[in-house]
């Protein structure tokens, strides 16, 4: 009952509410996890689905955000380490000399609610910063985003690196922003393009099956 | 051969018959240039050109040498380094301040310079909050404007308010902005200087008579950012609401004011937050269409002619768009379907767009010349077509701006 109240509470973007259940649960004695798997990100994912039909908005995907994160603050010291079965690791991050995030963090949080394990990078991050932030995460997925001429030309510089650096093979690599195509993809050896973030998440999955 | 007067006389009409719908000579092309005057000569770097402004006269001179557009941009994108050095201005970043990179475009970064509880201040006295907390947060060397409040100079209490003119914060504060005033004031010349050359040498009109954005924007781009103001239309609509029509009436007579009796009527407006992805139709028919829409037609009343530059996707917003006045207003696209574009908009209002930067950049010169006969044939009939590039064009390749212009030349013709 709880756990569907603060679903709804996430997918509202209703960040009081949230607050007020966490505690409530934890004081009721419900398992953290199920507070975030059932509760949090159930939410989250029945929202990513609304957006991915185009129901709801960028706006709608930002305050559940909002509630999402002031909850996992709530019950961060909570859980168990390694408890959550995660379906993967995600490297995520836009290219150098590129500030655009919002499509970026889109992609993150429907990664994050479809159960991967995101590790965000940020944005304007240097080739060799990416090269690595695989190296030390060993992530399945890297996912960067680009969303100006001038910078989408990294994505391809980072291939390379990758390959240089002996971490192309296993890992799959997707690409993404507005001005990157198919084409671009197959063109520099990324593994995936998806024009949007629910297709980042399909991508992803179909990536790793 | 005719002469620059012919030619400009030439280009003018061809531009306004595509904005009254009529079929033109040609189809006119008006590309949106960032970057690409300077990789395309290749001898001054973004740098040297915001460094020292009069760089710009060889730069734009090498472009209109190889490419005559029917509106041509002066040189006015690439900002003078000593005024923003001067106003320590926090809204950009810079090749040779902030990047090593000598020959990148600056950057525009967002910053929260109204906060979310700062709606009813700004609703209440906008000039106050814009002069003590916005400029003071906007432009470092500018800080002393937050200790300068002349409503307390009614009466007796002028004694009081003018004093804080002693205050050595204040006085450093004005100096910088006289500075300022005088290094902007030379830049308009040059531009002006700049565009009187370019109908001389080229008899290319200038492209714009100013700019101009949405209401919805200029809270969310330059007082809150993105993020910050499509929350606002959840924690704070009301006032959100307030703050744009406040905003819109300043708009609307800035733009006016300062726009009218130039030597074109073309009125720029940036669209960025209403697109596609960033709103539902609700919340687009709610916050960010009236206050436009009561924009676009009172500088269309006013006799000029509005161009709507939609950055981002607006294929769900098409319906909306032609309720505004029939055949004095252009809508230049970036993302868009313009079969789509053109029957919604066709016999009402002059569209524009939209090759592709990505065929700029990485596609071949055949691609280009297949998209540019695909746009024509699709966007030309019964008049009403400008053509552009999707978006600001960056490191385009030459061949494929070539192409662009040598298609348009040919195939455009009627
Ligand atoms: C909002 C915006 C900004 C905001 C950014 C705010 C922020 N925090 O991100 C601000 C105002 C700061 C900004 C600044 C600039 N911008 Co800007 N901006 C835009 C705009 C209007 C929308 C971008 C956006 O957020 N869209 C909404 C999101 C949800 O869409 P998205 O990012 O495309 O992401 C979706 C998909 O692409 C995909 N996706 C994205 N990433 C990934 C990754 C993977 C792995 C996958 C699979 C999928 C995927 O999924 C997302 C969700 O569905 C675009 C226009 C456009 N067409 O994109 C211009 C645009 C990108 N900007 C442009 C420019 C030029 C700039 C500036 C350089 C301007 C300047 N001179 O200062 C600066 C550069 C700043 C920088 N260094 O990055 C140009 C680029 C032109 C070019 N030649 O490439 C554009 C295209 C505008 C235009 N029409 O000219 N911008």
């Amino acid at each position: 009952m709880i756990l569907e109240e603060l679903a709804i509470a996430v997918e509202t973007g209703d960040m009081k509410k949230v607050q007020a259940l966490i505690p409530q649960g934890l004081a009721d004695g419900v398992d953290p996890q199920d507070l975030l798997d059932k509760g949090l990100l159930a939410g989250m994912a029945a929202l990513g689905a609304r957006f991915k039909a185009g129901e709801v908005f960028v706006p709608e995907v930002l305050i559940a955000a909002r509630a999402l994160n002031a909850g996992t603050v709530l019950l961060k010291d909570k859980l168990v380490a390694g408890q959550s079965v995660s379906k993967g690791k995600v490297v995520i991050a836009t290219v150098s000399g590129d500030l655009h995030d919002i499509g970026k963090n889109l992609v993150l949080m429907m990664l994050e609610s479809t159960g991967f394990e995101v590790i965000d990078l940020g944005v304007d991050v240097p080739v060799e910063a990416v090269v690595e932030a695989v190296r030390e995460n060993k992530p399945d997925i890297l996912a960067m985003s680009a969303l100006l001429t001038t910078t989408m030309a990294f994505q391809k510089d980072i291939v390379e690196a990758l390959k240089v650096a002996g971490l192309r093979d296993g890992l799959k690599i997707m690409i993404g922003g507005a001005p990157v195509t198919q084409d671009f993809c197959d063109n520099i050896g990324a593994d995936s393009y998806s024009p949007d973030a629910p297709g980042a998440a399909d991508a992803a999955l179909a990536l790793l099956s | 051969m005719p002469n620059t007067q012919e030619l400009y006389d030439a280009r003018i009409k061809r531009v306004a018959d595509a904005v009254q719908l009529i079929e033109p000579d040609r189809i006119p092309i008006v590309p949106v240039f960032q970057a690409f005057p300077v990789y395309y000569m290749n001898k001054w770097t973004i740098q040297d050109l915001m460094k020292d402004y009069h760089k710009c006269t060889e730069v734009y001179d090498h472009l209109y040498d190889h490419f005559q557009p029917d509106l041509g941009w002066d040189p006015i994108l690439f900002y003078p380094v000593n005024y923003m050095e001067t106003t320590g201005i926090n809204w950009f970043r810079w090749p040779g301040k902030h990047f090593d990179n000598s020959n990148v475009m600056y950057q525009y970064i967002e910053g929260e310079y109204m906060k979310g509880d700062e709606y009813p201040e700004a609703i209440r006295d906008m000039t106050k909050f814009m002069m003590n907390k916005w400029i003071p947060r906007s432009f470092s060397k500018l800080s002393g404007l937050a200790k300068v409040d002349f409503r307390n100079s009614m009466w007796f209490g002028h004694m009081g308010a003018f004093a804080a003119f002693s205050d050595p914060e204040v006085q450093e504060s004005f100096k910088a902005l006289f500075k300022a005033g005088q290094e902007l004031m030379d830049w308009f010349i040059y531009l002006g200087e700049y565009q009187a050359h370019m109908k001389e040498k080229y008899g290319i009109p200038p492209l714009y008579a100013g700019f101009a954005y949405a209401p919805f924007d200029m809270i969310g781009d330059s007082l809150r950012g993105t993020k910050e103001i499509l929350m606002d239309m959840y924690d704070h609509p009301d006032e959100l609401l307030e703050l744009i029509e406040v905003a819109t009436d300043f708009a609307i007579q800035d733009t006016i004011a300062g726009s009218s009796g130039k030597a074109t009527p073309y009125v720029w407006y940036w669209l960025h937050k209403g697109v596609d992805d960033f709103m539902s139709k609700a919340q687009f028919e709610k916050f960010y269409w009236p206050s436009l829409r009561r924009y676009i037609t009172a500088v269309a009343d006013a006799g000029l002619t509005p161009v709507i530059y939609v950055e981002g996707s607006y294929n769900h917003r098409l319906e909306y768009l032609s309720e505004v006045p029939k055949g004095k207003v252009v809508y230049d696209f970036e993302y868009i379907d313009m079969a789509a574009a053109k029957k919604a908009l066709g016999g009402h209002s002059c569209i524009m767009g939209n090759v592709p930067a990505y065929t700029l950049s990485y596609g071949s010169k055949q691609d280009t010349i297949d998209c540019v006969k695909s746009l024509i044939d699709t966007c030309a009939p019964g008049g009403g077509y400008i053509l552009d590039t999707g978006t600001m064009i960056d490191d385009a390749k030459p061949e494929n701006i070539e192409a662009m212009f040598e298609t348009v030349y040919t195939y455009g013709k009627r």
